[in-house]
C-alpha cells in the first residue's frame, strides 16, 4: 500500500538562508495554500518525518548538524533542496565558509530553484519528492523481502 | 498456646545467645537457623489458628506481670543512664513521669487487678505474626551480609555487630509479645521494650546526628508510653477487678467506657506510626543501617502503632473522636505524600511513602467501618511485603554505587539488572494495578464513600493517589533509563543477600493472586467476627486483576519480537553529534554532558512549605480527638 | 455476555471510530483557520504510513513499554464499554500511561525526558477530578459499575453539573488539547519538540496513534455516563463537548504546566467535592 504518499511529514532545517525561503515554506501552510490538504505536516522532530526541507547554503558549522538530522530520519526518506542558496550556495557560493549546496553534505533528490523560491514551486518539488519517496518505500520493501527470503532459505538449509 | 509462648521466647533466648556469639561463623549459623525456625513457627500459627476465632488464653498474670515491672523500671533506669551520658533532659524527665505513671499504677491498683486471659490469638493477630515471623526473619538474614559490608565501608563505627543481633531479635519477640497479648499492662510493656529497641538500634553508628534522632525517636515514642500508662490507670481506676484490663473485655465494654483510653491508646499508636506531627522522628530515623529500617520503621514496629488503631476501630466508628484520628491519618496521608516529591533521597522517600500509607490505614481505622477495616488491614499485609523489600534493594544499591540518591541510580536496569527489575516491582507494588496497595487503596475509596463524613477522606484520597503516581513512576523512570555505556557491577553479592530479595520480590506478585484466599481465611472472618458484616470485592473485579497481572507477566515476552528489527540511533540531540555516553560540543567547541533531573517541584512541595502545615493541622485534630472523646464521655 | 460483547465491540471498531474522530477534528480544526484540511482518512494513512517506515529505536526496550501502554489502554477501554468498575477502570488507565512514561524515561534523551517528568504533571493533575467523578456517579446512581451507570434513569447530569464541568477541564488535559498540551500534542503542534514521543518513530509511532484513539473512544464514553438516562442526549452532548473541545483547541495559547495542574486540581476542588458535597447533603437529609 502507499500511505506513504498521503502522508508526508516533513521537517524543515534553515542552513544558512536570508530567511527569505523559510517565510516562503511557511507560506505554504497558510490558508491560501493549505499543505496539509495533501496531508503534509510540519514537524519539528528528525525521527517522526518522512521529507527534509533545506533552505539556505551549507557552512562550516552546520554541516555536521544536517547530517546528523538527515541520519536521525527513518528510511524511507527524501530531501528537498529550497532555493538557490540551498541548491548551489547561490550569491554566497564564494563565501571563505560556506560549502556549497546541500547536496555536498547529504544526496538531494529534488532542486527547488527559485530566490526566494515561491510556494508553487516549493510545492510542486514536494509533490515531485513523494513520487521519490514512493519509489524508495518500494525499494526498501523489496530489499526487506528479499533479506527475508535469505534468512529463511539460510534457516531452511541449516 | 505452646506456639505463642515460644514465638514470644524463642527469639529472646536467641538474641541472649547472639550476645554471646563472638564468631562471625557462629554469628552466621545461629541468625540463619533461628530464622528459619521463626518463620516456620509463624506458618504453623496459622496451621493451628488460622482457621478459629478468637481464642483467649488464661495465664496466671501476677508473676509475670511482677518480672514485667521490674524489667520495665532497669529499662527506665538506662533510659536515664543514656539521658544523663548524652544530657538529653527531655528524655529523662520523659521517662521519669513515665516511670512514675507506672509506679503509682502498681502501687495503687495493681494489687487488686486480676486479669485472666493474658494470651489471646485471632486472625489479625495471626496475619501479624506472619508478618514479624516471614519477613522479620528475611530481614535478619539480609542483615548478616550487610552489617559486614557496612562496617567494611564504615570503619569509623564501632562494630557492635553481637548487639545489633540482640537487639534485633529482642524486638522481635517483643512484637510477637505485641500482638499476642491480651492484658493491655502487657502490651504496655513489649510496646516499650519496640521503643527502646527502635532507639538503641537507631543510635548505632554513635554520630551525633544517629545520638540526636534517636533521643528524638525516643521522647516521641515515650509521649505515646505516658498516653498509654494514662490510660492503663484510667481502666484500673474505672474498674477496680482488672478484667476490663483484657483487650476483648475492654472492647465490648462499649463506647461510653473504652473511648478514653481508646483515645489515648490510638495516641500512643500515632507516636509509634509516626504520624504527623510526630512523622519527623522516622524520617530522622533513616540513619539507622537499611537492614533496621526495613524491619522496624517500615513493616514491623510502626505497624503496630496502626495495629492498635486497628484493633480500637470498633470503638471509635461513628464517634467524633474516631473521625478526627482519622483525619488526622488522611492529613498525614496527603501531606507526606506530597513531600515525598520534592525527596531526591530514596530513603527519605521510601520514610515519607511510610508515614503517608500508615496514615492512611490509620484514616481506615479511624473511621472503622467494616469495609475499612477490611481495606486496613490488606494495606498492613501489602505494605509491610513491598515497603521492606524495597528498603532491602536500596540498602543494596547504596553498598554497590555508595550512593542513595535517586539520580544516582538512573540506569541502573542495565548496570544492576536483577535488583532494577526486583526495585521495579517493589515500586509497582506500591502504586499500580492491579497490586496490592493499589487494591486497598480502592476498597479504602469504595469503604469511605459509604461511611459517615467520607467525603472529605475520599477527596483526600484522590489527590493523595495522584500524588503518589507522580513520585513513583519518576523513580521507576530512572532505574529503566537504558543507558548504554554503564558497567554492570552486579555481581560479587553473597546469597544471603539475594534469598531474602528474591522471597519479597515473589511474594509481592504471589500476593496479588493469593489476595482472595487471605481475604477469605483470615481478613473476613475477623472482619465478621467483630462486626457481624464482612466486607470484599467482588469475584469479577478479582478475576480481571488475575487477569491483568496475567497480561503483565506475558508482556515481557514481546522483548522476543523486538530483538531482530531496529536500527539503534542515538537520540535527538537538536542535531549535535553525540557519542555514545552523551558527550557532546556545545557553544564554543566546550565538551559538555546530557545529563537529566527529574522534577522534584520543591516551591510547591517543599518539606520547609508542606511540614508545619500538616504539623499545624494533625496536632489541632489530635487534641481535637481529646476533647471529643472528653465530651463524648 | 453483553459485557464481553461490548468489549468486543470496543476492541473492534474502536479505532475506527477513534481514527474518524480524530479526522472530523483535522477538518474541524482547519476550518477554523480559514483552511480546507486534509481528508476525513488522514489519520488513517498517518498511521499507515507510520506502519511502512523503517524501525529505528535508541533502545529495544522502548517498544516494549510502548506495546504495554496499548495493550493497557485497550484493557481499560475495553473494561469500560463491558460495563465494569469504574475505578478498576481508571486504575487501569493510569497504568497504561505509567508504562508510556516509563517508555520515554528509558531512551535518555533530553525531550523525551522532560515530556515524561510533564506527561507525569499531567497524570497528577487530572487524576483527582476523574475519581471524584467517578465517586459522584456512585453517590447518585448507586454503582460503580459502568453498565449500571449507563443504564441508570437518573438524570445524572442535573446532580452533577459542577463534577460533569470539572471532568471537561481535565478532558482538555488528556485530549492532550491547548491550553493544557503540556506533555505532547496534536499532529502539526510541538511542544519542546514533540515531548514524550520525540524518540519514538515508525510502528511505535502508530502505535501511540492507535492507542490514542482508543483513548479518546474511552473518554467520550465516560461523557455518556452523564447522560444515560437519554441516549439521544448522550450522543449530542458527546458530539458538543468535542466540538467546544476543538474550538478551545484553536482559540487558546499552550499554559505552562503549573495552570495545567492548578486547573485540574482547582477544578477538582472547587466544581468537584463542592458538587459532591451538595449531592452528599441533599441525599443523606433525604
Amino acid at each position: 500500500m502507499a500511505f506513504l504518499k498521503r502522508s508526508p511529514w516533513l521537517l524543515h532545517y534553515d542552513a544558512s538562508s536570508c530567511n527569505g525561503c523559510d517565510i516562503e515554506v511557511l507560506a505554504c501552510l497558510t490558508p491560501l495554500y493549505d499543505v496539509e490538504r495533501f496531508g503534509i505536516i510540519n514537524t519539528g522532530n528528525p525521527k517522526h518525518a518522512d521529507i527534509l526541507v533545506i533552505t539556505g547554503g551549507i557552512n562550516e558549522l552546520n554541516r555536521d548538524i544536517v547530517r546528523n538530522i538527515y541520519e536521525q530520519m527513518p528510511e524511507p526518506k527524501v530531501v528537498v533542496a529550497v532555493g538557490i542558496c540551498a541548491t548551489s550556495g547561490g550569491i554566497f557560493r564564494e563565501c571563505y565558509n560556506i560549502v556549497g549546496g546541500v547536496d555536498k553534505v547529504i544526496p538531494v533528490d529534488v532542486y527547488v530553484p527559485g530566490c526566494a523560491a515561491r510556494p508553487e514551486s516549493i510545492i510542486d518539488g514536494i509533490v515531485t519528492a513523494l513520487g521519490i519517496l514512493e519509489e524508495k518505500r518500494r525499494t526498501m520493501a523489496d530489499r526487506t523481502h528479499a533479506k527475508e527470503e535469505i534468512r529463511k532459505g539460510a534457516e531452511a538449509g541449516s | 498456646m505452646e506456639t505463642l509462648l515460644f514465638l514470644i521466647l524463642f527469639p529472646a533466648v536467641i538474641a541472649v545467645g547472639m550476645l554471646l556469639a563472638n564468631q562471625k561463623k557462629v554469628r552466621f549459623a545461629m541468625v540463619t537457623a533461628a530464622a528459619v525456625v521463626i518463620a516456620a513457627a509463624s506458618v504453623l500459627l496459622l496451621a493451628v489458628y488460622g482457621m478459629q476465632d478468637l481464642i483467649l488464653f488464661a495465664i496466671p498474670s501476677e508473676p509475670v506481670s511482677r518480672i514485667l515491672v521490674i524489667i520495665e523500671l532497669g529499662l527506665a533506669a538506662y533510659i536515664a543512664y543514656l539521658g544523663l551520658r548524652f544530657r538529653n533532659y527531655l528524655a529523662i524527665a520523659l521517662i521519669a513521669v513515665q516511670t512514675a505513671l507506672i509506679v503509682a499504677f502498681e502501687f495503687l491498683y495493681a494489687g487488686d487487678l486480676h486479669p485472666v486471659n493474658n494470651l489471646f490469638i485471632d486472625q489479625f493477630s495471626v496475619i501479624m505474626a506472619l508478618i514479624i515471623g516471614i519477613i522479620g526473619s528475611l530481614i535478619a538474614v539480609y542483615a548478616l551480609r550487610y552489617m559486614e559490608t557496612y562496617h567494611t565501608e564504615h570503619p569509623e563505627v564501632r562494630n557492635r555487630q553481637r548487639f545489633f543481633f540482640f537487639v534485633i531479635f529482642l524486638f522481635i519477640a517483643a512484637m510477637f509479645g505485641l500482638v499476642f497479648s491480651n492484658n493491655l499492662q502487657w502490651i504496655f510493656f513489649f510496646w516499650e521494650v519496640t521503643t527502646i529497641s527502635s532507639f538503641l538500634l537507631i543510635g548505632y553508628s554513635e554520630t551525633d546526628e544517629a545520638t540526636r534522632n534517636a533521643f528524638r525517636a525516643l521522647t516521641m515514642n515515650l509521649l505515646g508510653g505516658i498516653a498509654f500508662a494514662a490510660a492503663l490507670i484510667y481502666l484500673a481506676a474505672v474498674d477496680p477487678a482488672g478484667r476490663i484490663l483484657e483487650l476483648d473485655q475492654l472492647l465490648a465494654s462499649g463506647e461510653a467506657i473504652a473511648l478514653i483510653p481508646a483515645v489515648l491508646i490510638g495516641f500512643a499508636g500515632i507516636t509509634k506510626a509516626a504520624l504527623m506531627p510526630f512523622s519527623t522522628w522516622l524520617l530522622g530515623a533513616m540513619v539507622a543501617p537499611t537492614p533496621v529500617s526495613a524491619l522496624l520503621h517500615s513493616s514491623t514496629m510502626v505497624k503496630a502503632g496502626v495495629y492498635i488503631l486497628v484493633r480500637f476501630a470498633p470503638v471509635y466508628a461513628g464517634t467524633l473522636a474516631g473521625v478526627s484520628i482519622a483525619m488526622v491519618g488522611a492529613v498525614t496521608f496527603l501531606v507526606a505524600s506530597a513531600i515525598a516529591i520534592s525527596q531526591s533521597d530514596a530513603k527519605s522517600v521510601l520514610a515519607y511513602s511510610t508515614v503517608a500509607n500508615l496514615g492512611l490505614i490509620a484514616a481506615c481505622a479511624g473511621v472503622g467501618t467494616p469495609m475499612l477495616v477490611w481495606a486496613a488491614i490488606l494495606l498492613i499485609i501489602f505494605h509491610a511485603i513491598s515497603k521492606s523489600l524495597l528498603f532491602l534493594s536500596v540498602g543494596t544499591v547504596e553498598q554497590r554505587i555508595h550512593s542513595r540518591d535517586i539520580e544516582d541510580m538512573e540506569g541502573l536496569i542495565v548496570r544492576m539488572p536483577k535488583m532494577a527489575v526486583m526495585m521495579f516491582i517493589g515500586i509497582a507494588g506500591m502504586f499500580l494495578a492491579p497490586f496490592g496497595m493499589l487494591i486497598s487503596k480502592w476498597a479504602a475509596i469504595e469503604g469511605f464513600v459509604q461511611a459517615p463524613y467520607g467525603l472529605a477522606f475520599v477527596a483526600i484520597l484522590a489527590y493523595g493517589g495522584a500524588v503518589t503516581v507522580f513520585f513513583w513512576a519518576k523513580w521507576m523512570g530512572k532505574l529503566v533509563t537504558v543507558a548504554r555505556y554503564r558497567t554492570v557491577v552486579e555481581d560479587g553479592f553473597r546469597q544471603e543477600r539475594w534469598v531474602p530479595l528474591y522471597t519479597l520480590t515473589t511474594l509481592v506478585a504471589a500476593t496479588v493472586l493469593l489476595f482472595p484466599l487471605i481475604s477469605s481465611t483470615l481478613i473476613e472472618p475477623y472482619v465478621f467476627s467483630i462486626y457481624g458484616t464482612t466486607a470484599r470485592l467482588s469475584q469479577a473485579n478479582i478475576a480481571i486483576m488475575a487477569l491483568m497481572l496475567f497480561l503483565l507477566l506475558i508482556l515481557p515476552i514481546s522483548f522476543l519480537l523486538f530483538r531482530k528489527s531496529a536500527k539503534h540511533l542515538p537520540p535527538y540531540m537538536s542535531g549535535r553529534t553525540t557519542t555514545p555516553d552523551m558527550q557532546f560540543l556545545g557553544s564554543m567547541g566546550v565538551a559538555r554532558e546530557m545529563t537529566t533531573r527529574n522534577y522534584y517541584l520543591t516551591a510547591y512541595f517543599g518539606e520547609k512549605r508542606l511540614l508545619p502545615v500538616g504539623t499545624a493541622l494533625c496536632t489541632g485534630l489530635v487534641l481535637a480527638s481529646w476533647l471529643l472523646a472528653g465530651v463524648a464521655a | 455476555m453483553n459485557g464481553l460483547l461490548g468489549a468486543l465491540l470496543f476492541i473492534l471498531l474502536a479505532p475506527l471510530l477513534g481514527g474518524l474522530v480524530a479526522g472530523v477534528d483535522r477538518i474541524l480544526t482547519a476550518r477554523m483557520q480559514g483552511r480546507v484540511g486534509p481528508p476525513l482518512l488522514q489519520p488513517f494513512y498517518d498511521v499507515g504510513k507510520l506502519f511502512e517506515k523503517e524501525n529505528v529505536v535508541v533502545t529495544t526496550a522502548q517498544n516494549f513499554y510502548v506495546l504495554a501502554y496499548l495493550a493497557f489502554i485497550v484493557v481499560s477501554g475495553a473494561l469500560f464499554f463491558a460495563g465494569g468498575d469504574l475505578l478498576l477502570v481508571i486504575f487501569a488507565f493510569t497504568l497504561a500511561h505509567v508504562f508510556l512514561v516509563l517508555g520515554a524515561y528509558s531512551v535518555h534523551s533530553p525531550y523525551s525526558h522532560i515530556g515524561a517528568e510533564r506527561e507525569l504533571i499531567q497524570i497528577m493533575a487530572y487524576e483527582p477530578m476523574i475519581i471524584l467523578a467517578a465517586v459522584g456517579l456512585y453517590m447518585v446512581t448507586g454503582s460503580f459499575f459502568t453498565g449500571e451507570i449507563a443504564a441508570s434513569t437518573v438524570p445524572v447530569i442535573l446532580y452533577l453539573p459542577g463534577v460533569f464541568l470539572g471532568f471537561l477541564t481535565v478532558l482538555t488535559i488528556k485530549l492532550r488539547k491547548s491550553p493544557f498540551d503540556i506533555s505532547t500534542s496534536h499532529h502539526a503542534h510541538q511542544e519542546i519538540v514533540k515531548g514524550i514521543t520525540t524518540e519514538f518513530s515508525g510502528a511505535t509511532l502508530g502505535q501511540i496513534e492507535i492507542a490514542h484513539w482508543y483513548e479518546n473512544i474511552f473518554l467520550l464514553g465516560f461523557i455518556y455516563l452523564f447522560f444515560g438516562f437519554n441516549p439521544v442526549l448522550g450522543i449530542a452532548a458527546i458530539a458538543i463537548t468535542y466540538f467546544a473541545e476543538i474550538f478551545l483547541d484553536n482559540t487558546t495559547a499552550r499554559l505552562r504546566w503549573q495552570a495545567a495542574l492548578q486547573s485540574g486540581w482547582a477544578a477538582a476542588a472547587i466544581l468537584g467535592i463542592l458538587n459532591l458535597a451538595i449531592i452528599g447533603y441533599i441525599m443523606g437529609g433525604a
